[in-house]
């Protein structure tokens, strides 16, 4: 039987994509928990260039970055594929993951590091590439139609972990009045049982955020 | 056969990728040129997220960002692959093909400092390369093995480019004594024929480069 070990962190939304994937297609794995804080030296080993996690171990050999282990699970594991088929859908599902992680989380991070005088600036770009993911949404039930797919996996951050951060600053980004569409997709993706048993505990996760916010340097 | 058209930008590396990835590929397409600071009807409806080029149009359908573009072109031509067969392998190149968005993010500091600020953009580029010329490129002659793939696609830059910016910036980056295996990978890149074919003549792209920098130091 193959091996497959993968190297996490309970809080890392980019972890959790991982194990997603992999429960959705029902590969059996060995979790490590990695203390990012105290870096072990089996992840320094593993990922020596970043030095991050997730990293997914798989006969041996190591993989690193969350869309490329994503790719590699897909092409790997041929149940429940989370990239659509057609070469034009897949197109669509990358670019939209990219924007994700190139653009829109880039652009919500930007507002918690930002100095006040800047902030209103920094909110109105993340609102705006949020409402830029919303018009993708439209009235499909996931991004990645009936089901969940690499979309829906890539945004698990605005699924679960906005909501979260949200909580921990007493920022609000998204609400029912003006994002309705995403919120409805938030409810639907937070239920969805395979995304439900992939999710860290949300009281713990604000209790991990709130540190950060409150820092005089915060203030909302 | 659908028609493929590709929308681009002449002095831009990441229009310069995809033209490579088609030439590889024996694909017909016809070239748009856009100017960027008046953007055409066409490229805002089929970018409107981003509205940059390159953008590749296959039948009706427009596909934005060069990385996203090249995964296409590869899996809609699957004649002489740009990737490797072999799963692990695909995403090892798929792991420096992501690496290289950190090292487009230093060479845009590069290009973009001045000063002191050039000094530490510059030093942050080498350490950058470094990593990629022993862990990536290692003894091969290319991030393809024997002849190029998607990942030398997406560090063209490297080559023509970035010569062409050291020389506007005067201070030198990718040399033989810093980077000796990655300035020869450059040197093979630059002298295969689908690239020395389709890249701007040196003279233009140094005119062009040296009237952008003016441009923003007066900014």
């Amino acid at each position: 039987m193959a091996e497959v070990k993968l190297l996490g962190a309970w809080g890392s939304p980019f972890s959790r994509r991982v194990e997603m994937a992999l429960k959705l297609k029902g590969v059996e794995y060995e979790y490590i928990e990695e203390d990012l804080a105290d870096k072990s030296p089996l992840l320094l080993k593993c990922n020596p260039i970043h030095k991050k996690v997730p990293v997914l171990l798989h006969n041996g050999k190591t993989i690193a970055e969350s869309l490329v282990i994503l790719e590699y699970i897909d092409e790997t594991w041929k149940t429940n594929p989370i990239f659509p088929e057609d070469p034009y859908d897949k197109a669509m599902a990358r670019f939209w993951a990219k924007f994700l992680d190139d653009t829109c989380m880039p652009a919500i991070w930007k507002i918690m590091w930002s100095k006040e005088n800047q902030r209103e600036k920094a909110i109105e770009e993340a609102i705006q590439h949020l409402k830029t993911l919303e018009n993708e949404l439209k009235d499909k039930k996931f991004f990645g139609g009936e089901t969940i797919g690499l979309v829906d996996i890539v945004a698990n951050f605005i699924g679960f972990w906005l909501g979260a951060v949200q909580e921990a600053s007493g920022m609000e980004l998204v609400n029912k009045e003006n994002f309705p569409v995403l919120c409805r997709w938030i409810d639907e993706y937070v239920n969805c049982s395979v995304v439900k048993q992939n999710l860290p505990p949300r009281d713990e996760l604000i209790a991990f955020l709130q540190p950060r916010f409150s820092a005089s340097s915060w203030k909302y | 056969m659908a028609e493929v058209k590709l929308y681009g930008f002449w002095p831009s590396p990441f229009s310069h990728r995809i033209i490579w990835a088609l030439k590889l590929k024996g694909v017909e397409y016809e070239y748009i040129e856009e100017d960027l600071s008046n953007k055409s009807e066409s490229l805002l409806k089929y970018n409107p997220v981003y509205k940059k080029t390159p953008v590749l149009v296959h039948g009706d359908k427009p596909i934005a960002e060069s990385l996203v573009i090249l995964e296409y072109i590869e899996e809609t031509w699957p004649e002489n692959p740009l990737l490797p067969k072999d799963p692990y392998e695909r995403a090892m190149a798929r792991f420096w093909i992501q690496y290289g968005v950190d090292t487009v993010a230093a060479l845009r500091a590069f290009y973009h400092g001045s000063g002191e600020e050039l000094e530490k953009a510059a030093k942050e580029l080498l350490e950058g390369l470094k990593i990629l010329e022993e862990q990536g490129l290692g003894d091969k002659k290319f991030f393809g093995g024997e002849s190029m793939n998607l990942v030398d696609i997406s560090y063209g830059a490297l080559g023509y480019w970035l010569a062409a910016v050291e020389e506007a910036k005067g201070v030198k980056v990718l040399e033989p004594s810093t980077l000796p295996r990655l300035h020869a990978w450059a040197k093979n890149l630059d002298e295969l024929p689908v690239v020395k074919e389709n890249i701007p003549a040196s003279d233009k792209m140094m005119a062009y480069l040296t009237a952008a920098m003016n441009r923003l130091a007066k900014n």
